[in-house]
């Protein structure tokens, strides 16, 4: 009974958590404290700045020294010393703490996380790979097993480990729901495979709620046919994309991705703040987006989706794909983007094929437009192909900001007195 | 008139350390439909590659766009890399996004001191595409004479 997994799953209630990473320790530290204290069932985050995500360790030092504004924790720069302080007495069995990264290449942040007593991590061989570097595919994935194996063998010392797929977001939008659920499924099953037991599989609130739920069903199902024990579980991320800018539509969607992982079972969210659209948030917000979450859920039931529009169909044609190309799951992955089985729409990285589109229809729905070589012939339906224009793309990723905040400045002219 | 325009060829790209790739894509659309050429070298772009690429595809502009926060720190950095190279010394190189931690806060103090550095325009989220727009007919004018 340890670790962030068991928690997670033994906590009774949707457990919320934030992004929240500071330069500072002393305001990591805070920041770790608000969000114990917030009064809501939290885990804690160290989200770590973008130097440290690509590995330049020295431009974070130089930045710290020169009191240069970062956007997250740098766990490598700072001295191992330096992190304990920053947890001690606040991370424990009561509070997880995990780090958030968006590295390809993380082997010397877990090392640096574990160093300082930290054993709850994310990402995955493709999904902080396609999105966020350069990074060859091939390179990435013997990464992913070794910081996979660095974790499993924590278990000799007594601590349970755990591991998140970051596959349910990749680029935030515009990725149709089946592809983010067998992402999610096949690096949960990668990191179960090099040893990881406790892990978590993610979904990213898109942009329709009937279809989200139908997908962490789809999710569920498929995790349920291939991972092994029963250390696992289901995190929801409120909406990755363009963000509502107005508080009220901020608020708005950070409940509906509540009521979402309530619905649908899912056992963690990682919220969003007021702030999102302008700014890094702080403390403060980061702690009303938890309080926001926590009212959502609890005023929520779970109802499993009983649609079917073919998301599960999809998902399990891609996994079931992907296993089909070699015993071992990371060269099956290495092969899977090659061929094109696995190609995330609008992804710029030179492994990514870019041969297949989506959209958002008419309903608010995500479609694939194309399909490219994914093993998808004859399962997924493609609408019509249309021309992707600048003005069309702005129009898709700005879909669920203006659904939000076009709401919410309905909901304050409604507040205006009259007369 | 404009069909008679050659369009640029245009380098859009990231910086060292910045992931985000929408204001890419959305660059590059907006790019092509007005009939120029662009290679995208996409996210987290390290100095040397941008440097490399631009010395060998002599572009007529250079676009680089960061929402990451990084954005005046890492510009200022890589632009006196890119113009220390003679064949890039007088290339249009334009920077543009979210540049500072704060929001648009010290949005001026940040753009002069890029322009300071040697950027030809710096266009901070909030001034909207159309800057941009005019910032490329002037440049194509220029071109074209």
């Amino acid at each position: 009974m340890n670790g962030f997994g068991r928690f997670v799953a033994d906590a009774g209630r949707l457990v919320v958590q934030p992004r929240m990473g500071f330069g500072s320790p002393r305001l990591m530290r805070d920041g770790l404290r608000a969000v114990r204290d917030a009064g809501v069932c939290t885990v804690g985050t160290i989200t770590l700045d973008s130097y440290t995500r690509v590995g330049s360790h020295d431009t974070a030092r130089a930045a710290l020294a020169s009191g240069a504004d970062l956007n997250g924790y740098p766990i490598v720069a700072h001295p191992v010393g330096t992190t304990r302080g920053v947890t001690a007495g606040i991370a424990g069995a009561d509070f997880p703490v995990q780090v958030r990264h968006g590295s390809a290449l993380p082997q010397d942040i877990v090392a640096a996380g574990i160093a300082a007593g930290l054993f709850a991590t994310e990402g995955g061989p493709l999904s902080y790979c396609l999105p966020y570097s350069r990074v060859p595919v091939a390179e990435a994935v013997p990464a992913w097993r070794e910081t996979c194996r660095m974790l499993a063998r924590l278990r000799d010392t007594g601590v349970e480990p755990h591991l998140e797929s970051f596959g349910g977001c990749m680029l935030g939008q515009l990725c149709p729901p089946s592809l983010l659920v067998a992402l999610s499924v096949l690096e949960a099953l990668f990191f179960q495979r090099h040893g990881v037991r406790s892990v978590s599989l993610s979904y990213a609130q898109q942009t329709h709620p009937g279809q989200d739920a139908e997908a962490v069903r789809a999710l569920r199902t498929l995790a349920r046919e291939h991972l092994s024990g029963d250390d696992w579980h289901v995190v929801i991320y409120t909406y990755m994309g363009v963000f509502p800018r107005t508080p009220h539509g901020a608020n708005s969607l950070l409940a509906e991705a509540a009521r979402l992982a309530v619905r649908t079972g899912a056992a963690r969210l990682i919220v969003k703040t007021v702030a999102e659209a302008h700014r890094i948030p702080t403390i403060e917000e980061n702690v009303a987006a938890l309080r926001t979450a926590a009212a959502a859920a609890s005023g929520t039931r779970y109802a499993p989706s009983t649609e079917d529009t073919g998301i599960l169909a999809e998902a399990r044609a891609l996994v079931d794909s992907v296993l089909e190309l070699d015993d071992d799951l990371g060269t099956a992955l290495v092969r899977a983007v090659a061929l094109g089985f696995l190609d995330v729409p609008y992804c710029l990285h030179p492994d990514n094929p870019g041969r297949t589109r989506a959209f958002v229809d008419r309903d608010g729905r995500l479609r694939w437009s194309r399909l490219g070589t994914l093993p998808l012939r004859g399962i997924a339906d493609p609408a019509s192909r249309h021309d992707v224009t600048s003005a069309g793309l702005l129009h898709a990723l700005s879909h669920v900001e203006r659904r939000f905040d076009d709401a919410a400045i309905e909901h304050d002219l409604h507040a205006l007195p009259l007369g | 008139m404009r069909e008679r325009t050659p369009g640029l060829d245009v380098v859009v790209t990231s910086l060292a350390s910045d992931a985000h790739t929408w204001n890419l894509v959305y660059l590059q659309l907006v790019l092509e439909e007005l009939g120029h050429r662009v290679a995208n070298l996409g996210a987290c772009v390290p100095d040397e590659l941008m440097v490399a690429e631009c010395s060998r595809r002599r572009p007529d502009l250079v676009v680089v766009s960061s929402v990451n926060g990084h954005g005046c720190h890492d510009g200022a950095r890589v632009i006196g890399l890119l113009r220390a190279r003679p064949e890039l010394a007088g290339t249009a190189i334009v920077i543009g996004g979210k540049l500072g931690t704060g929001g648009t806060e010290g949005a001026r103090v940040r753009a002069a001191r890029l322009v300071a550095a040697g950027f030809d325009a710096v266009f901070e989220d909030g001034a909207g595409v159309a800057a941009f727009r005019s910032f490329l007919d002037r440049l194509q004018a220029g071109v074209r004479v």
